[in-house]
């Protein structure tokens, strides 16, 4: 273990009295799937250490782009029978494809970059994996150890850069540290709070010769994820829940994450309260269920938006408390105890005080809670929410999501989101990009399992749809994959179609083209009187159709489709849900003036939502 | 705003100080002092960090930084139930007609020069903030000519250790 020059102090070789630190050490998990694969000490380089420490670590695929520090661990990947590796356009490409891959199947993801411009074009992937709790891998090159610091050709300091937006990023120098970094990488992306981990490799140490063993012991004395739940804690939540007069589940994606939505179902069934799932819970429960009221939030459900301002108790369950779900936060749910149950404690209190805080594995806290539930329904009898569940469902019938027709002849994008939807079937897996689509595709998807729904919530990255389906589709390839893009995003990241037409990944895009970066001219219709500040992007209707997605499909091997008729919509996702082998481009011309409903403006108290442009309801009088 | 000690254990390796400052500075948090040094153990370094914040917020950064991979235990020092000392070097002029005078006040605050030359003495001397302050104003009027002071170190009164309780612990979880 090496001082850092220059921040700790250094002193000369350890005093004999100091003595090292205790602890028996741990060995790596068991990678999932396959056996694992055990070596006693087999000398290769350490370019080969890294492609064994993947495989054993579990790693199937690879998502990377080759260039010159990384040059020598591509070399024996091409050996690997493991490992299949997905040549991508741009790194962007392979960070967010690692993660929709992640998202998709719960496994870890794995990218692969150079350094410098490599490696920085993968920041903006894993700040959107940090903030989505996604479990990946990240590994780089970095120019070799003694040139490090020296401003070398493609040198970066990204483990630096990616510090703040990682949840851990090493450095390896020595060709011996090889495998425990790898194997530590993957422990702490996919134990506790999940996310991404950056393991940064200088060329030298992938050259020089060095010992590959595993498994490996991990040397992580500071990590240690609480995961089981305190007793007296579930206890008491158990019992406000058990007394509660207008309690709400607050659902996050922490269930999703923990693998947790049949615990989740047990515990809906058996408090009878109201479900709320976030823009990242979409599909914890299914929208099915009767006491689902949809999403909360600035584009939330009437329902779901003030069950929680009405709420006497409020459990929130692996959420956040987001901005865009709490609304100015001094006025979100204002009459409500909170339970708060995550399995990071920092979460906790972070934004919304919590009168009784959880932190554990979600499964065990609704495992947990459920089992206590039961027993103060023993004590207290069932709670009686019919006058709660009255309220509730005349919102829900006063207020039901829908949208108006357009009126220029255009497609209504909600209309066409819905349809895919409806003409899909709920085993396929829709990812969105960031904007009206996202929330159309979250709002008008009946979401019926968990990880059929993938977007990009906490960082909003626009051009996170293709290649987040692409890693879907690779990690399920049995399963349809719908891509909902708009034109603005689908336009950051369409290279990767390339990838997909080559490496027989059939994706299914749907391009809701707006013609304009829709949710940012919604703004400036309500905020900015109309003043369209370069949102313009002219692919749409009477446009000049740069670029024009049909060619653009057909130019990167895909087949394109354009449906700009309403009467055309069913049929043309029929036809899209027919062709398996190649990638399919619908671009849908929609209209640019379809708004997404309801909505809370930001900064703004979520009682005053708008079902409609200045409509809001009064939930307030009907009490 | 008060003031808040916080001892942090952290893993001896590369870029630990980094990440524990940056933390500090994106959640916007003043530090008012940072100290690093090594521990009894080679493989864990202590970090005293002296913050103005309020209660909550300071909860809050004690969470984040916790969830630093590479940081063992933290621990808030009550001013009352440790001992806290910062280190502190000035350079006083002090000629043949003033070094009396400077010599007095160094022996009154129980300090001591650890370097002469004819026209400056350097003084060092250790205490608590309020202690190196008034030497600071005792010296001024013979012109102080430089300053450097170390960030507080800390430790927790009584016999109990904080890094063999932290390490026990690290210990039974393996």
């Amino acid at each position: 273990m090496t001082r850092s020059s220059g921040s700790v102090p250094s002193r000369g070789p350890a005093s004999p009295q100091r003595a090292p630190m205790p602890g028996r050490p741990r060995l790596a998990p068991a990678p999932s799937p396959g056996p694992v694969p055990v070596s006693q000490g087999e000398r290769m380089t350490g370019a080969q250490s890294i492609v064994r420490s993947l495989e054993a670590a579990g790693t199937e695929v690879i998502f990377g782009l080759p260039g010159g520090t990384i040059l020598p661990t591509y070399d024996p990947l091409l050996d690997s029978e493991k490992i299949r590796h997905i040549l991508v356009r741009h790194e962007q490409g392979a960070g967010h494809a690692a993660s929709g891959y992640a998202h998709a199947t719960g496994r870890v993801g794995v990218c692969m970059a150079t350094s410098g411009p490599g490696a920085t074009n993968l920041v903006t992937p894993l700040a959107d994996a940090n903030m989505d709790s996604i479990p990946m891998v990240a590994i780089t090159g970095q120019v070799g150890a003694s040139k490090i610091g020296t401003d070398a050709f493609q040198e970066a300091d990204i483990v630096g850069i990616t510090m703040p937006v990682t949840k851990h990023a090493f450095l390896v120098t020595d060709p011996a540290d090889i495998p425990a970094r790898i194997a530590e990488a993957f422990h702490i992306a996919s134990t506790g709070r999940p996310g991404p981990v950056l393991v940064d490799i200088a060329k030298s140490a992938q050259e020089a010769d060095t010992i590959f063993r595993w498994p490996v012991e991990l040397d992580l004395p500071g990590y240690h994820p609480t995961t089981k739940p305190h007793l007296k804690q579930v206890r008491e939540a158990a019992r406000l829940l058990a007394t509660a007069r207008r309690p709400v589940l607050y659902v996050g994606g922490g269930v999703i994450r923990a693998g947790a939505s049949d615990a989740l179902r047990r515990l809906t069934d058996l408090s009878g309260a109201p479900v709320v799932t976030t823009l990242m819970a979409r599909g914890a429960l299914p929208d099915s269920h009767p006491q689902n009221l949809g999403m909360p939030g600035m584009h939330g459900t009437v329902p779901a938006v003030a069950a929680l301002q009405r709420a006497d108790l409020v459990v929130a369950l692996g959420a956040r408390f987001d901005d865009r779900v709490t609304g100015q936060l001094s006025s979100f749910a204002p009459l409500a105890t909170v339970v708060h149950a995550d399995i990071d404690p920092a979460e906790i209190s972070k934004n919304r005080r919590a009168d009784v805080p959880i932190v554990g594995d979600l499964l065990e806290v609704l495992t947990d809670l459920a089992t206590e539930l039961a027993s103060e329904h023993g004590h207290h009898g069932l709670p009686d929410l019919e006058a709660w569940w009255n309220q509730l469902n005349k919102l829900r019938e006063t207020y039901p999501l829908g949208w108006t027709p357009t009126d220029d002849g255009l497609l209504s994008p909600q209309h066409v989101i819905s349809r895919i939807g409806e003409v899909t079937s709920p085993e396929a897996t829709y990812v969105a990009g960031v904007g009206q689509h996202q929330m159309w595709s979250s709002q008008f998807i009946r979401y019926e399992r968990p990880n059929s729904w993938i977007n990009s919530g906490g960082l909003g990255t626009m051009g996170y749809a293709i290649p987040a389906a692409m890693g879907a589709k690779v990690g399920e390839p049995d399963r349809t994959v719908w891509a909902i893009d708009g034109d603005g995003c689908f336009q950051m990241t369409n290279q990767e179609l390339a990838t997909c037409a080559l490496e027989g990944i059939g994706i299914k895009v749907a391009v809701i083209n707006n013609s304009s970066l829709g949710m940012v001219r919604q703004w400036q219709t309500l905020f900015y009187e109309g003043r369209y500040s370069n949102t313009e992007l002219n692919t749409g209707h009477q446009s000049r159709r740069i670029p024009d997605f049909v060619k653009l499909a057909e130019a990167y091997g895909c087949i394109g489709l354009r449906c700009e008729n309403p009467k055309d919509v069913d049929e043309t996702i029929r036809r899209a849900n027919e062709i398996d082998d190649v990638p399919v481009v619908v671009d849908f011309v929609v209209s640019r003036d379809a708004m997404v409903w309801p909505m809370v403006a930001a900064g703004v108290s979520n009682d005053a939502i708008q079902y409609a442009r200045d409509i809001t309801p009064s939930w307030d009088r009907e009490d | 705003m008060s003031r808040h000690t916080l001892s942090v254990l952290v893993e001896n390796k590369p870029g630990v100080l980094t990440r524990v400052s940056a933390l500090f500075a994106r959640r916007a948090f003043n530090i008012h002092s940072l100290a690093v040094g090594p521990t009894e153990h080679d493989d864990v370094s202590r970090i005293t960090v002296v913050v103005d914040v309020e209660e909550l917020p300071l909860e809050q950064v004690t969470k984040q930084l916790n969830k630093l991979i590479n940081v063992i235990k933290i621990v808030e020092l009550e001013e009352k139930a440790s001992v806290q000392r910062e280190l502190l070097l000035v350079k006083v002029k002090a000629d043949d007609a003033s070094r009396t005078a400077v010599l007095q006040v160094v022996d009154l605050f129980r300090s001591h020069v650890v370097d002469v030359s004819p026209e400056a003495v350097t003084i060092e001397a250790t205490g608590g903030p309020e202690k190196l302050t008034a030497l600071l104003t005792a010296l001024a009027p013979y012109g102080i000519r430089e300053i450097v002071q170390s960030g507080t170190v800390a430790i927790g009164r009584g016999g109990r250790s904080m890094t063999e309780r932290a390490l026990d612990r690290v210990a039974r979880s393996a």
